[in-house]
């Protein structure tokens, strides 16, 4: 039986006993609901919760040890010449779990290894019965205990509040917790990358040519992993980027905000916002044949050399992108600019331009500096378009025409193709992970501070 | 005095020389009429009160008199504003020039969020009223005295106008009126965010402010409208029910309503 069916028969047995806990709080009343302490149907949620959760918890639980546990085994049972040797033992767990599929016919390997193949499926079978079996009876006995305990005085209704809670205490963990994960995760292979490359080189160095030997015996430079013009190649398309989206989302908001008749707002709105829904690759492939050939036939005609993937065309794109980021924001922020404000700057004889530029805006103005901030962070982290449009030659320029490459293009080309995984070709990508994230958190906690501080003063 | 019979229900609407006068005012919130046949005559040089209960439309007619409605939308007005006998709702005029000469204090004070002096300077420096800087420090300067609030600011200028007191800020607001050298200030319920003393702050300042300017103002108090103002006009349910001398609407009112509003038996 397979995990999707097992799923299946909990979820089935959840039903009967929703059914069966409502039955017997029905019973119980006598027909008159006012006899119990709760609704029929709290009941039956109850009986429900205790039938599934704990199975559904169980499943869990077996899963993350079945693997762990099984493999002990067989590797006890293993020679120990294999097992004291890594590069051996992988290799014989890859053959036996083979072997244990069905697969294993073709491969000449000594006969401890096939028996422990062997041993590997007689386990696998044994296991999955059993828990079969261990959660079906553990349903089913959570269905038997709170069962018996339903009477007319239980408070289904708040012990269902309860279980409620936890449920959402356990969601919540789990997202903090893969978070966390996550973070170290690229903390702990960060840590391994530096190593063997030293943090200094890593943060100040000007070059970075990431090709190292994959084979020992091929010739290959050491590579350099000064991470320089990475940097200085994100900066430049978020500056690019951010001159585009600054002004046009400002201006667009401001218009949408003050200017614009209520109708034309209900179109205009959603419209732009749609443009927060294009995906990224789109935008990507957008700029790379679109605005990149653009840019490259007109400046030849101009007389400028543009190269084919340029920063210009990444970063002109990626400032559309976030347009609508700014304008939605900086709106928000402008509207909550208090009609006080704006009465006081009418009634004193000022135009809609000078209350605008003398009194909203700078009244606004921590908010959009917010905004703009959550939108470099957006920016540093973009990855499709400049994928796309950006280029790989990691170039120190300060050139838009030229191209240049980015941290997150970097991350992405390091990880895309055939690398031992402990390289330090590979490791730094997670070094540049880390330095993405720790940028982008810090923009990110800072720009909400500011945009807090500002939402509190006109409360 | 001829347009007493315009209307029999508004027993004195005219004065000798009026600054503004108000002829038939309807107004419409979209469909829903908040001014019914408005006829008064705004006295120069006088306070005058608008009274009523709550939702009769005191704050319309006051921002149709320097047509802050305008900046409502859905608002349609018929009838004639006069600003010394010229009509404000004329096409040729310019709004913008039309408030500067006919200022507003609200009902909260709103300084914007600058420092004291940029508040007060706010207006001279859109008009553009003054050529040098000693030129705006004297208006500032001026303004302040006038709003009695010189003494208590006068080291603090370049702090944030924020930072005052709510009855300071109130007063900063008429200060900031007062800078653009307004001919008529209309006040929303200047007091009603205010404690007793600065209350009184500010209703001496009114009584002064009388000898340079026309001033109407909005209030909620019955003694308030005894106190500071020369003609009072009672509103009810959008309709203009009664205006005349303060004493006289005070001490022998000719309607019922008006009547039974000041003694308070409704409101
Ligand atoms: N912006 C608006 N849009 C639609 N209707 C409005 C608007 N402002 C006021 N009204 C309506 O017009 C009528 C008069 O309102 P107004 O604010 O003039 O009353 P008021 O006499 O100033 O009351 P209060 O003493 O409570 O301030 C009310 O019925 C109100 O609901
Ligand atoms: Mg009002």
């Amino acid at each position: 039986m397979s995990l999707s069916f097992l799923l299946l028969a909990v979820a089935a047995l959840c039903a009967l006993s929703f059914y069966f806990g409502r039955q017997r709080a029905v019973a119980l009343s006598g027909g008159r609901h006012s006899n119990l302490h709760s609704l029929p149907a709290h009941y039956g949620a109850y009986t429900a919760a205790w039938c599934g959760i704990p199975a559904l918890f169980l499943i869990l639980i077996w899963y993350m040890f079945q693997g762990t546990v099984i493999e002990t085994l067989i590797i006890s049972d293993l020679p120990a010449e294999i097992v004291n040797d890594s590069g051996q033992l992988s290799l014989a767990l890859n053959s036996i779990s083979l072997i244990a599929a069905g697969n294993g016919e073709h491969l000449s390997v000594s006969p401890e290894i096939i028996d422990a193949g062997r041993r590997l499926g007689n386990l696998q079978t044994v296991a999955n019965v059993a828990l079969v079996v261990v959660i079906l009876s553990a349903a089913v006995l959570g269905l038997a205990v709170s069962y018996r305990k339903i009477e007319a005085e239980m408070r289904a209704r708040n012990n269902i509040e309860r279980i409620a809670r936890y449920v959402m205490i356990g969601c919540s963990a789990i997202a903090i917790l893969s978070t966390v994960g996550i973070v170290f995760s690229l903390l702990f292979e960060a840590m391994h990358f530096f190593t063997k490359v030293s943090p200094l080189e890593f943060l100040f160095g000007l070059e970075w040519s990431p090709q190292t030997a994959i084979r020992d015996d091929q010739v290959a430079s050491e590579g350099a992993f000064g991470a320089i013009p990475l940097f200085a190649g994100t900066l430049l398309i978020t500056l690019i980027a951010m001159c585009v989206a600054v002004p046009i989302g400002l201006f667009s908001a401001i218009y949408m905000g003050e200017y614009a008749s209520p109708k034309f707002r209900a179109v205009a709105k959603p419209a732009l916002e749609i443009l927060a829904g294009v995906p990224t690759v789109v935008y990507g492939f957008f700029a790379a044949l679109t605005v990149a050939p653009f840019l490259r036939d007109n400046g030849a005609v101009l007389g400028l050399d543009v190269s084919s993937e340029s920063a210009l065309a990444a970063g002109l794109v990626m400032g559309v992108m976030i347009i609508p980021f700014v304008s939605s924001l900086s709106d928000d922020v402008m509207s909550q600019v208090p009609k006080s404000l704006r009465d006081g700057s009418y009634g004193l004889g000022a135009t809609k331009s000078e209350t605008i530029r003398n009194v909203i805006f700078p009244a606004a103005l921590p908010g959009i500096v917010g905004a703009v901030l959550l939108a470099v962070s957006r920016a540093i982290g973009e990855t499709m378009i400049v994928v796309m449009a950006a280029g790989l030659a990691a170039n120190m320029t300060a050139n838009p025409l030229q191209a240049v490459t980015t941290v997150t293009v970097q991350i992405v080309t390091l990880l895309v193709g055939d690398q031992e995984f402990d390289s330090a070709k590979t490791l730094s990508a997670f070094a540049l992970g880390l330095v993405l994230f720790l940028v982008t958190l810090g923009l990110n906690v800072f720009a909400l501070k500011v945009v807090q501080k500002y939402r509190e003063k006109y409360d | 005095m001829a347009a007493v019979s315009q209307s029999a229900m508004t027993a004195e609407p005219s004065v000798e020389k009026p600054k503004m006068t108000a002829r038939n005012l309807d107004l419409f919130y979209s469909d829903n009429q908040a001014l019914f046949e408005v006829n008064l005559d705004i006295a120069e040089k006088q306070v005058t009160a608008l009274i009523g209960p709550s939702g009769c439309g005191k704050s319309t007619f006051l921002r149709c008199m320097n047509r802050m409605n305008d900046t409502i939308d859905g608002v349609t007005i018929k009838g004639d504003v006069t600003l010394d006998g010229r009509d404000i709702y004329d096409k040729r005029i310019d709004v913008v020039q039309l408030r500067a000469r006919i200022g507003m204090v609200f009902q909260k004070p709103n300084p914007f969020p600058k420092t004291i002096y940029d508040n007060v300077a706010y207006g001279p420096r859109i008009h553009g009223l003054v050529n040098s800087r000693d030129e705006l420090d004297e208006i500032v300067m001026t303004s302040l005295e006038r709003a009695g609030l010189l003494k208590e600011v006068k080291d603090r200028l370049q702090s944030p106008a924020t930072g005052l007191s709510g009855g300071q800020q109130q007063r900063l607001c008429i200060a900031r009126a007062v800078a653009v050298s307004p001919e008529v200030i209309l006040m929303d319920e200047p007091c009603s965010a205010l404690d007793p003393i600065a209350t009184a702050k500010v209703e001496e300042l009114i009584d002064e402010l009388r000898s340079n300017y026309t001033i109407v103002i909005v209030t909620h108090s019955m003694q308030q409208a005894a106190r500071v103002s020369q003609r009072t006009a009672f509103f009810h349910l959008g309709k203009l029910v009664e205006v005349g001398e303060t004493d006289q609407i005070f001490t022998n009112p000719k309607d019922e309503r008006t009547k039974g509003y000041i003694t308070g038996r409704f409101g």
